[in-house]
């Protein structure tokens, strides 16, 4: 267990005839940020009460830190950081006394220490003595980070940490899950934003209900539309088609305008010949590029194939 | 430990930014006692009136004073005695409000599921909770008793009446079991507020049906019977036996996950 810092077996929930996760099987390394990419309902929030130990599961089993969950919760609960959907901040108080409780209820040995660092590393110091009620939204999703960081946990939950926060706060944000992931912490990330999944993730998981499909953001990319390599020429590119079409390494070819779209296994192998070829039967290239499917095109596509089974 | 006061100075940090709730706690012994000292004044100062009372009063009532006794003085003692029943009750009133108060403010906030992430037990969650409302609403109690015992000796001018009517059943009444039942009623009232989807019923039912049911069960034997210490201390035990079913239940009942995934 000890290189895995999440493992679950099995694990579902229900909320008496709604299933809301069913049968989740996972194993996350330590040190690795694993995103849950799924569309509103999808589970996300309740799997990850579940790993915190805020509610149990119906069935199944997991360990978080080599914890069995429901064995010791309290352990668990000292181990693991937890960014809320809301934030539920103590609006009444300051800002730095909202981080003073939960240094204390963390038991973390030096408080005003804890509660300075991460004031100052999100950019609050400033407003330490305000009322978090008078914070905006950005300044309070940040206060709800450091409050769920204070203990320096070695797991932290993310629910949606960037909702709602204006391109710059979304980035700064960003920048400081980098930072907690090169400090090695294990990070769960649900989100509904690709970009920052595919910039954040080591892995994502398209989950709804139950896990669609789990992988580096490149294998889900590859796994589910191959590669493919767009040919740009200078006349139109139809009377290509056969020539690309009778190349057994070609597994299918488009031509649209100026442009051959082909899906091939291995292009640094196979792209060489080609424009050989191309270029032997007339054509004049212009450009040969990659094209990089978005992983929104990914994620629409896995929750389509879900939809139509 | 830590954590229990952890809990307590973040209640207090709440609660006492709330004028309503601030003012209940202040005012409402304060009035208590303010009444009691007029109602003094008035028949220390002209006899007539505690005489013309004295009138009214049914017999059995007379026959509780003892022989020798003015029947004025008699009358007025017996009825200061009455209204000490407010000392009891009132830290029985008081920390329901700031109870229902600071679950509303949790529920309202969405703070509890931050709050029930952290390594906190139930009991020292209930039990910071419980102790930031009962302690204020006993003090404060006691510093309306403590201005009525000085404020009787001046009207008064000697010990003579404050001597008759503090006897060790009513000290141990004000200083025991009044805060025992107070741990009580909020008790019920956080045991309620988790278990309703909306805490504003918790109050309504702790102050429509708890309070009168405590009132009348206590307010009656204390009302009928010669309140003796002895007394006062059986009161005491049954307060604290209660309590500690009380307590018990309202652990066992506080379903952390369903207050989370309950309210909306
Ligand atoms: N307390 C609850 N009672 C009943 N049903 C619930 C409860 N909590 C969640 N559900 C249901 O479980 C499913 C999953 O909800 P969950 O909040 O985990 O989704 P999510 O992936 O976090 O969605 P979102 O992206 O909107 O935050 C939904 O159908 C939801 O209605
Ligand atoms: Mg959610």
């Amino acid at each position: 267990m000890s290189d895995k810092a999440i493992v679950t077996e099995n694990l579902s929930r229900r909320f008496g005839e709604i299933l809301a996760v069913d049968q989740l099987s996972l194993t996350i390394a330590k040190g690795e940020v694993f995103g849950f990419l799924g569309p509103n309902g999808a589970g996300k929030t309740t799997t990850v009460r579940m790993l915190t130990a805020l509610i149990a599961p119906s069935e199944g089993k997991a360990w978080v830190n080599g914890i069995a969950l429901g064995r010791d919760d309290t352990a668990i609960r000292k181990s693991v950081g937890l960014l809320t959907e809301t934030p539920g901040l103590y609006e009444q108080l300051s800002a730095a006394r909202n981080l003073e409780i939960f240094a204390e209820l963390y038991e973390v040995a030096d408080v005003a220490g804890q509660v300075e660092k991460f004031l100052r590393m999100l950019g609050l110091w400033e407003r330490r003595n305000d009322q978090a009620g008078t914070f905006s939204k950005g300044m309070r999703q940040k206060l709800a980070i450091a409050r769920a960081l204070l203990h320096e946990p070695a797991i932290v939950f993310l629910d949606e940490p960037t909702s709602g926060l204006d391109p710059a706060s979304a980035r700064l944000v960003r920048d400081f899950i980098k930072l907690l992931k090169a400090e090695g912490r294990t990070i769960v990330l649900c989100t509904h934003n690709l970009d920052e999944a595919d910039q954040l993730c080591d892995r994502i998981g398209v989950f709804r209900t139950r896990m669609i499909e789990v992988g580096t953001p490149a294998e889900l990319r590859r796994n589910l539309f191959g590669r493919r390599v767009a040919f740009h020429l200078a006349e139109p590119a139809e009377v290509y088609l056969p020539l690309v079409q009778s190349n057994p390494s070609v597994t299918e070819a488009l031509a649209v305008e100026n442009k051959l779209l082909l899906r091939l296994a291995d292009p640094e192998t196979e792209n060489p010949g080609l424009v050989r070829a191309l270029v032997q039967a007339g054509a004049n290239v212009q450009f040969v590029g990659e094209l990089r499917h978005s992983l929104e095109d990914v994620y629409l596509q896995l929750v389509k194939e879900d939809d139509n089974e | 430990m830590n954590k229990i006061r952890t809990i307590i100075r973040k209640e207090w940090a709440e609660v006492f930014r709330n004028k309503m709730v601030v003012s209940v706690i202040i005012f409402l012994p304060l009035l208590f006692t303010a009444m009691m000292l007029a109602f003094l004044y008035f028949t220390t100062t002209s006899s007539s009136s505690a005489d013309a009372l004295a009138m009214e009063l049914p017999e059995q009532f007379a026959a509780l004073c003892g022989e020798g006794e003015e029947l004025a003085d008699c009358v007025t003692s017996y009825i200061m005695t009455q209204f000490l029943v407010m000392y009891i009750f009132v830290p029985l009133i008081i920390p329901i409000n700031i109870a229902a108060y600071s679950v509303v403010g949790e529920k309202t906030h969405k703070s509890l599921e931050p709050l029930l992430a952290t390594p906190i037990s139930t009991m020292e969650l209930l039990l910071g909770k419980m102790l930031a409302a009962v302690i204020p609403a006993v003090l404060a109690t006691w510093g309306g008793f403590l201005i009525f015992v000085a404020g009787t000796v001046i009207i008064t001018g000697g010990f003579s009446l404050i001597g008759t009517l503090l006897n060790v059943g009513w000290l141990a009444a004000i200083l025991v079991l009044g805060p025992l039942l107070s741990v009580l009623s909020v008790c019920f009232c956080l045991m309620v507020s988790s278990r309703v989807n909306d805490p504003r019923v918790a109050e309504q039912i702790s102050s429509v049906i708890i309070l009168p049911v405590m009132v009348l069960l206590f307010g009656q034997i204390i009302g009928f019977l010669v309140f003796s210490s002895a007394l006062a201390w059986l009161l005491s035990l049954v307060a604290l036996i209660l309590d500690a079913i009380m307590m018990f239940l309202c652990v066992q009942l506080f379903a952390r996950e369903s207050i989370l995934t309950r309210w909306k």
